[in-house]
């Protein structure tokens, strides 16, 4: 099956990126280096593409029941141009994915929500068959194809997207959003993103999305330096975090219990109360390694006996600490900060400790 | 995008370069290689007095991206690593052909080097 591709592919190759395969999608990993880009996000501004993320409509007078009986956390909190991290969890209250929620600026009967590379069609069936289940009055629309998106991110990026639009966006709180003319093209803009920065995602009609990229004279960055950025955060990254098929987990166990609100009536929430009353066996953690290597996904995390009690998720060599940092899933008794483990990398026992995310210092 | 490719060496396909100075064959990853791995983070090497064979892996060169073995061009004794990398591993991607050096090894063979590909050939294969 072909890869799916971003509306602004031909511009990235004429730009000399480096692409990969991710989620189905052809995306750029990388414009000039990773560690360029990553340096520019924290201390200026970087744009990412990041099209190969869903968009979900939903709208119609259900559309808040079927928003809230889908997801972990409480629609119901959201003013319209408010917008929520959350878990789409099943029955057992293991996550499918994780989202960003919009309540759309409007009436507020109007939601959009953000899944992962490559499940936005399997999103869009749970949404409409449960929808028919619960004979509910909601139109529940993939309208991936249609848009474009792009992250600008960096302290700088307030300035650069308020020189490109007249709406005040300088005034949106954090996970706040809202509709402007953007580059002269019709966005909806929320103060959001996955690095750590200040920052925007601005969602554009397809066919607009070159003279909004084109727009903002700052660097270009691929997928490498997305995920240098959101790993020194400690930021979840579907698929990889926690997977249903390879590596199910609850919210509890992935680190993001608050984004469950047990008050609210959705899938899964019986299964983690239970999970809630008596914690989790197993936590995700953040690590540094002591020793010099980089630990990746699959690699095992021992006791300092050697005996193995996990497994790293994810890791890097973090480009802003220039040491070795990673997440992964330990049983709940190593999960004190200050704790020492060890990673296996390449047969080698490396030492490494427990500790809180985010990596960086954040003001 | 070109990269550099100098004529004063020779190249195994899996991106290694050779060059002989003084009876002694100095080694290291080519600017294709660099480029295609990033920003390099550890390079790991064997120690002083090991003899490899040809096409053995003599280590790892690992990138925030990726990791990948190192394969020798010639079989022979290690004799020096550059302990650059140690600190700066980063002189890999700034100068893979001088200060990015990985190994010297004394030879079994000299002329074990003709076996190798040249800056020509390589060319080929990667452009």
């Amino acid at each position: 099956m072909a890869l799916r591709k971003p509306p602004l592919r031909a511009i990235h190759a004429e730009r000399g990126a480096k692409f990969t395969e991710f989620g189905g999608w052809d995306m750029p990993v990388e414009f000039d280096s990773i560690r360029t880009e990553h340096a520019a996000v924290r201390e200026a501004a970087g744009l990412f593409d990041v099209s190969h993320m869903g968009e979900i409509e939903v709208s119609g007078p259900d559309a808040a029941d079927l928003m809230q009986r889908l997801t972990t956390n409480d629609v119901t909190d959201l003013a319209p141009g408010e917008a929520q991290y959350s878990m789409i969890t099943d029955e057992d209250g293991v996550v499918l994915d994780d989202t960003v929620v919009y309540c759309l600026p409007g009436d507020g009967a109007d939601y959009l929500f953000v899944p992962n590379a490559g499940h936005d069609e399997a999103m869009h069936r749970r949404w409409t068959r449960h929808r028919d289940e619960w004979s509910m009055d909601a139109t529940v629309a993939n309208v991936t194809a249609d848009y474009a998106m792009i992250a600008l991110q960096g302290p700088r990026a307030a300035d650069l997207l308020a020189a490109e639009t007249e709406a005040p966006v300088a005034d949106l709180s954090f996970f706040e959003a809202t509709y402007a003319t953007v580059a002269g093209a019709d966005a909806l803009v929320s103060r959001t993103g996955y690095t750590g920065e200040d920052g925007f995602e601005l969602v554009v009609p397809s066919a607009d999305a070159e003279p909004v990229w084109r727009a903002f004279d700052c660097q270009p960055c691929g997928l490498g330096a997305r995920d240098t950025l959101r790993i020194e955060m400690g930021y979840l990254l579907s698929g990889e975090d926690f997977d249903p098929e390879t590596d199910p987990r609850t919210p509890y166990e992935a680190g993001v219990g608050f984004t469950v609100a047990l008050d609210t009536e959705f899938v899964g929430r019986a299964a983690l109360e239970q999970v809630a009353s008596a914690g989790p066996d197993e936590r995700l953690v953040g690590f540094r390694l002591l020793e010099r290597g980089v630990p990746r996904h699959g690699y095992d995390i021992t006791s300092t006996d050697g005996m193995v009690v996990g497994a790293v998720t994810s890791g890097t060599m973090s480009p802003t600490l220039d040491e070795p940092i990673g997440l992964g899933y330990v049983p709940t008794e190593y999960s004190d900060p200050g704790t020492a483990i060890r990673v296996v990398v390449r047969g080698q026992q490396k030492d490494a400790r427990v500790q809180t995310t985010p990596f960086i210092d954040r003001p | 995008m070109s990269f550099d490719i100098p004529d004063d060496r020779r190249y195994l396909e899996s991106h290694e370069w050779a060059r002989l100075e003084d009876g002694t064959v100095r080694i290291g990853i080519s600017d294709f290689a660099q480029d295609e791995l990033g920003d390099v983070v550890f390079v790991e090497y064997p120690e002083v007095g090991d003899h490899l064979d040809r096409e053995e892996v003599f280590g790892v060169v690992e990138s925030i991206k990726a990791v990948s073995d190192l394969y020798m061009p010639v079989a022979g004794t290690v004799e020096a690593t550059n302990d650059a990398l140690l600190d700066a591993p980063e002189l890999v991607n700034e100068d893979p052909y001088g200060e990015g050096w990985m190994l010297e090894v004394a030879p079994d063979d000299a002329d074990d080097l003709a076996d190798l590909l040249s800056a020509e050939e390589y060319r080929e294969q990667v452009l």
